[in-house]
């Protein structure tokens, strides 16, 4: 593998009493879109900071491409942060927040116009030099604040919920905006996000967080696919989750009755969690149902019907199709064998990789 | 309409204050400086003024005094204001230093001349570490140092309020994008604190301008400044027509100060 542009070793760090990172370690490919998601207090943000320099780690050591930077100031890092609350000198205008970093340099006049005028282009901000910060929409102060940070050409990027602040509309589009600036400028980007939807839409890889630890990282579609536990496949987009036991491999039984399954490699009957994403369920007539569910209610959400039901044992379940049907009616609900996942409860991510090494083959 | 009348009502007692202490005075010094000795309209009290070297002496003692008190307070305070704003119990610390205003100007004053005199408490430690006794009322450092301290509480004030509407983010923004130390409070801290500065030098600058206890009390009148010369004017020589056009400068003075500094709402200033 190629050196990673950052490496954090056995990374710790506490504020008092409170530990926000338990022994963290991570690598970081150059030149791709990582994210770390997590809900607020998760020490994302922390993480972010030990790489820009605007924390110390009590233990551990963090490296940038290659060297060691537990006590290189933030100001001598080959990084730069696109902040929360954008951080716009407020008595500069657009031009001059812009030009920042490059006038503390010996930079000629000439050359910072050009480069300047350069930034401001690639976030779609040509002409808007002289507008003061106070004259700038949200979405536009945003990219201001990128256009201040990729002038430095710095080896990596990092971004710290910057997309918080903007309505939905907008934040779907500065999504593919940052997808694709990131492809074109082929710097790293570090991107720290507690929205789900962000953190699958415009990553390489994802770290998801909690409680000070990484609990799970992957693909976006591995993370969704195959969550390690109940929190990742709750804080990852909707899903039924339920108690069962492993009959034996690729046997599964919950909700009382056996179903055929695609985990292996566990102990015969080892009490597991099985999560069911709703948009795998597929309703149909009682008859051919695996379950049969009473409809309780339903929410149109635009693209889909989002349905809750309870089986005959009381058990909820969410269901999203794309036909409506009507409330207390009793329907059956399917699902192949691929579209159930099981998970161990307490396994690490090492544990759970290695497990899916010894039956996944061929993938 | 009824609560535009109540509207107007609530705003009577304020008018009446304004008329009676700030407007009516102020026009009565405009109406007595053109008039002479013998209640004659006259210019003369502004042709003495200008063409006297004595006055025109004053005005820049004056100015010069009110701007080395202004100088010697900032330089305290604003390093002192930092300082409370990144302090832990900072509202505490902040009181502390408030507390001094509460006590009347001239008990202090007459507390500072306890402490100058030939036996005073400065002069003891003087003793002690071996200077000797030093003349130290009476002279211009002593008018100056209980000038600045008497000013400092109205200075920091500004200043702190400043520093805490300045957001850590913009400091750590200016540190990654490179800059050092001292280039962040030179590009970042210093011009978003600047309206406080500003607001502070208007409030201790133009009360300097007029000090004439101070210069009496604690300066033995070795500075005389135009407050000395209108107090002068009107308690003994009874000139009050002279004492009224030094107060029209003196007004005049201040309102230049005010423009000159008063510009923070334009560009450049640190609006929340």
């Amino acid at each position: 593998m190629a050196q990673p542009i950052v490496k954090l070793n056995h990374v710790s760090k506490s504020y008092g009493d409170s530990t926000v990172l338990k022994d963290i370690n991570l690598e970081l490919e150059a030149g791709k879109f990582y994210t770390l998601l997590g809900p607020s207090g998760s020490g994302k943000t922390t993480i972010l900071q030990t790489i820009s320099g605007f924390t110390s780690v009590d233990a551990g050591d963090v490296y940038f491409d290659g060297q060691r930077i537990n006590e290189l100031p933030p100001n001598r890092r080959k990084v730069n942060t696109v902040f929360q609350d954008y951080a716009l000198f407020p008595n500069m205008n657009v031009f001059d927040n812009v030009a920042f970093g490059l006038t503390l340099q010996n930079v000629k006049k000439a050359e910072i116009t050009r480069r300047v005028t350069s930034a401001l282009k690639s976030v779609h901000l040509n002409g808007y030099g002289n507008r003061e910060i106070s004259e700038l929409s949200g979405g536009q102060k945003q990219r201001v604040a990128i256009a201040r940070a990729i002038i430095m050409e710095p080896k990596m990027l990092l971004l710290d919920e910057p997309l918080s602040a903007l309505d939905a509309k907008l934040r779907r589009d500065m999504q593919y905006e940052l997808r694709e600036l990131q492809q074109r400028l082929g710097i790293t980007f570090l991107f720290i996000t507690h929205d789900q939807e962000e953190a699958l839409a415009m990553s390489d890889e994802i770290f998801v967080m909690n409680d000070g630890v990484i609990l799970q990282s992957g693909t976006p579609v591995d993370i969704y696919d195959e969550p390690i536990n109940h929190f990742v496949a709750n804080f990852i987009g909707e899903s039924n989750i339920l108690n069962g036991v492993m009959r034996e491999d690729y046997v599964v039984e919950f909700v009382g009755k056996r179903f055929e399954c695609e985990d292996a490699g566990m102990r015969p009957n080892e009490p597991v969690e099985v999560v069911m994403r709703p948009e795998d369920l597929t309703i149909t007539t009682v008859e051919n149902g695996k379950l049969v569910v009473t409809i309780d209610t339903q929410l149109f959400r635009g693209d889909y019907y989002e349905i809750a039901a309870t089986d005959d044992d009381g058990n909820e379940w969410l269901i999203h199709s794309t036909n409506s049907v009507p409330d207390n009616s009793r329907v059956g609900v399917t699902f192949a064998p691929n579209d159930i996942h099981v998970m161990r409860f307490n396994e690490s991510e090492e544990d759970f990789d290695a497990r899916l090494e010894t039956y996944e083959t061929d993938d | 309409m009824k609560s535009k009348t109540a509207n107007l009502f609530y705003f009577i007692p304020y008018s009446l204050w304004l008329f009676l202490f700030v407007v009516a005075p102020v026009a009565l010094i405009l109406y007595n400086s053109f008039l002479d000795i013998n209640h004659h309209f006259t210019l003369a009290n502004y042709t003495t003024f200008f063409k006297s070297g004595t006055y025109l002496m004053m005005t820049l003692n004056s100015l010069w005094y009110a701007l080395l008190i202004t100088l010697v307070t900032l330089l305290i305070s604003y390093p002192t204001a930092y300082l409370l704003s990144h302090l832990k119990h900072k509202q505490l610390w902040l009181l502390l230093i408030i507390l001094p205003t509460w006590i009347n100007l001239l008990l202090k004053a007459y507390a500072f001349i306890g402490i100058f005199n030939q036996t005073g408490v400065a002069n003891q430690f003087l003793s002690f570490i071996g200077v000797g006794p030093q003349q130290l009322l009476f002279t211009n450092f002593s008018f100056i140092f209980v000038a600045t301290y008497i000013q400092i509480p109205f200075m920091i004030m500004p200043i702190f309020n400043a520093m805490e509407d300045l957001n850590q983010s913009y400091i750590n923004a200016s540190h990654d994008l490179g800059a050092t130390n001292w280039q962040t409070f030179r590009r970042v801290i210093w011009p978003m604190t600047l309206p406080g500065v500003k607001a502070g030098v208007q409030t201790v600058f133009i009360p300097s301008l007029s000090l004439f206890m101070l210069t009496r009390l604690i300066g033995g009148n070795k500075v005389i400044t135009l407050g000395t010369a209108i107090e002068e004017h009107f308690l003994i020589t009874m000139n009050w027509g002279m004492g009224s056009t030094i107060g029209v400068v003196l007004i005049v003075a201040m309102v230049i100060i005010m423009v000159l500094t008063g510009d923070a709402k334009s560009r450049g200033g640190f609006q929340k």
